[in-house]
């Protein structure tokens, strides 16, 4: 069954990367399906960077169902009836976990104060809360995306903690073009007179014409060109006068695809937190697991994975340019050498880069397949 | 496992030493890796071009990576596996002697099998009909054949030879029969060869 809007708080402090300790940390998750006497049947679900922990659940701002809802119930790929699946809002998130938006020891919102995280942190704020739940490995781990970065970062750090590993539409580092995207999104933020260097809590109003834009242009980077032109084309508006698609000849939405984007900027900013998305995007560009596994520069991804028992599976889409295929292979090569078990498919899918959030029945197949062994 | 395998991979599945592990190069859907997993205890991995067949493989519980002989090989260190394998394949790579090393590098052992272009058949119907033989084993036309490198026993020998390949066991087949090795190269459609330096 469906135990949404659960949270804890850590017991500790929980260590920082960047070197703090970060005290009272609440975790926000929700569990589905029922977990068996030997705590053998838990599957922990890492969202993505705008997702959250409403997996099945109606989501309480936007009330639209899940995200996973394709992917996660009874008689579904990951079947509830047999596995008990954990997801828990992010660490630096704004759905209920700590972040920017909670309040610091003097009660204000820790805004701009919140320490820089990355994606270790954020893995070991859900080892902490499955130490807090009494699961000590997990069956498997599960993300896209910023989830799939998890789910690697969990097998590589601790190994100890889950015999398999999915990881779909996913990198072991981000790239030159993929910092670049995020640097676009953060500095449309930071111009938003209205984000007041994060302090804008109290003011009533943030950076939403900011976060809207760092939206739109991530946005883009989830969708091929061939899903956009097939969606939208050159398609023009209709008009409020009831004219039918014509230029305007001024800067309003003439284009569908404008409108489309604008639409999906202005969403974004009734359910994200301006804040949480700067932290959360640095620690995405911070994210290098081979970096973190060696001598300075000399770092081999291969040596991240020396310790690890898992079972690995690595999904990517052919038409997703954000985290290509090319990066999925990287890691599987490195796991290879490690001797690790790992499979890695490239599934063909029209809609690029969020595919993984879409029906794709190949990709059913391989999450059913890799999960019921 | 559902049905029988196919006759060249029966004689691989009888082959391999139990417990051993093995890199299946063209593993398709993962037939010969979960016969050698559920019978033998074998550790297998795959390495497979087509997307269809990953995914089916891994369904089927399977660790397989989706690239090909030819390219991908080079990402495999040295003799992490007891056995290569690479069945009905070599045919369709585009350098099969540079395919051949490689084999024998991650491997200790590497099991080949091919069609052999030499059988009597395919000659009778390349001299009289003088057109591509299509045949059982070699089904599709030329124009449309995965094959482009089509070998004989023989060919496949002297390419042994001139690298210094130790041939361990071979196998000859006919349909769903052992053939003797006598003549092979004339009476044999499938070759089967256990390789080592």
């Amino acid at each position: 069954m469906l135990r949404a809007g659960q949270s804890l708080v850590l017991p500790g402090a929980l260590p920082l990367d960047g070197g703090q300790r970060l005290e009272d940390v609440r975790v926000a998750y929700e569990t589905v399906g029922e977990l068996n006497a030997a705590k053998s049947n838990v599957i922990l679900l890492f969202h993505a960077l705008t997702m959250d922990q409403h997996v099945v659940s109606t989501h309480p701002r936007t009330g639209k169902p899940g995200w996973w809802r394709n992917s996660v119930g009874r008689g579904k790929p990951i079947d509830t009836d047999r596995f008990f699946v954990i997801c828990a809002n992010v660490l630096g998130g704004c759905m209920g976990s700590t972040g920017p938006a909670s309040p610091a020891g003097d009660g204000q919102p820790y805004a701009m104060r919140f320490p820089v995280i990355t994606i270790r942190d954020m893995v070991r704020a859900q080892v902490a809360l499955l130490d807090a739940l009494g699961i000590e490995r997990l069956h498997g781990a599960v993300g896209g995306s910023m989830g799939g970065m998890q789910a690697l970062s969990l097998a590589a750090n601790f190994p100890e903690r889950t015999s398999a590993a999915l990881v779909i539409a996913a990198t072991a580092r981000h790239s030159a073009q993929n910092i670049a995207f995020h640097e676009v999104g953060r500095q449309a933020i930071m111009a938003d007179p209205k984000w007041q260097g994060g302090d804008y809590y109290g003011s009533g109003k943030g950076p939403d014409a900011g976060l809207a834009v760092a939206r739109m242009a991530a946005h883009i980077t989830y969708l091929s060109e061939a899903g956009l032109t097939e969606k939208f084309g050159r398609r023009l508006q209709d008009r409020p006068d009831g004219t039918k698609g014509a230029k305007t000849f001024g800067f309003d939405a003439d284009f569908q695809v404008e409108s489309y984007l604008r639409h999906q900027g202005l969403s974004f900013t009734d359910r994200f937190d301006a804040n949480s998305y700067l932290y959360i995007t640095r620690a995405m560009d911070y994210f290098d697991l081979a970096e973190e596994h060696g001598a300075k520069g000399k770092g081999s991804l291969a040596d991240a994975f020396a310790g690890t028992s898992a079972r690995f599976c690595l999904v990517s889409f052919d038409t997703d340019w954000l985290y290509p295929t090319a990066e999925s292979r990287h890691v599987a090569h490195a796991l290879n050498a490690a001797g690790a078990p790992v499979s890695c498919v490239a599934l063909s899918a029209p809609h690029g880069h969020d595919s993984f959030l879409l029906e794709v029945p190949a990709l059913d197949r391989v999450i059913a397949g890799f999960f019921n062994q | 496992m559902r049905g029988t395998l196919r006759p060249d991979l029966a004689v691989i599945a009888a082959n391999v030493a139990p417990g051993s592990r093995v890199l299946d190069v063209g593993c398709g859907d993962g037939a010969l890796m979960a016969a050698l997993r559920d019978q033998r205890g074998v550790d297998a991995r795959g390495l497979e071009l087509d997307a269809g067949n990953v995914a089916e493989c891994v369904a089927r519980g399977l660790s397989v990576i989706q690239g090909d002989a030819d390219a991908d090989l080079g990402h495999y260190p040295d003799a992490v596996f007891d056995y290569a394998i690479l069945s009905q394949t070599l045919q369709t790579t585009k350098r099969p002697d540079k395919v051949l090393d490689e084999l024998l590098r991650i491997g200790r052992r590497a099991f080949v099998s091919f069609p052999n272009f030499a059988h009597w058949r395919v000659r009778l119907s390349l001299l009289w009909g003088g057109r591509m033989p299509t045949t059982r084993l070699l089904p599709a036309a030329w124009y449309a054949t995965e094959n482009i490198h089509h070998v004989t026993i023989d060919d496949f020998r002297a390419l042994l030879a001139a690298r210094g390949v130790r041939v361990e066991q071979a196998w000859f087949l006919t349909g769903d029969r052992r053939t003797s090795a006598a003549a092979a190269n004339f009476r044999a459609e499938h070759a089967v060869f256990l390789l080592s330096r």
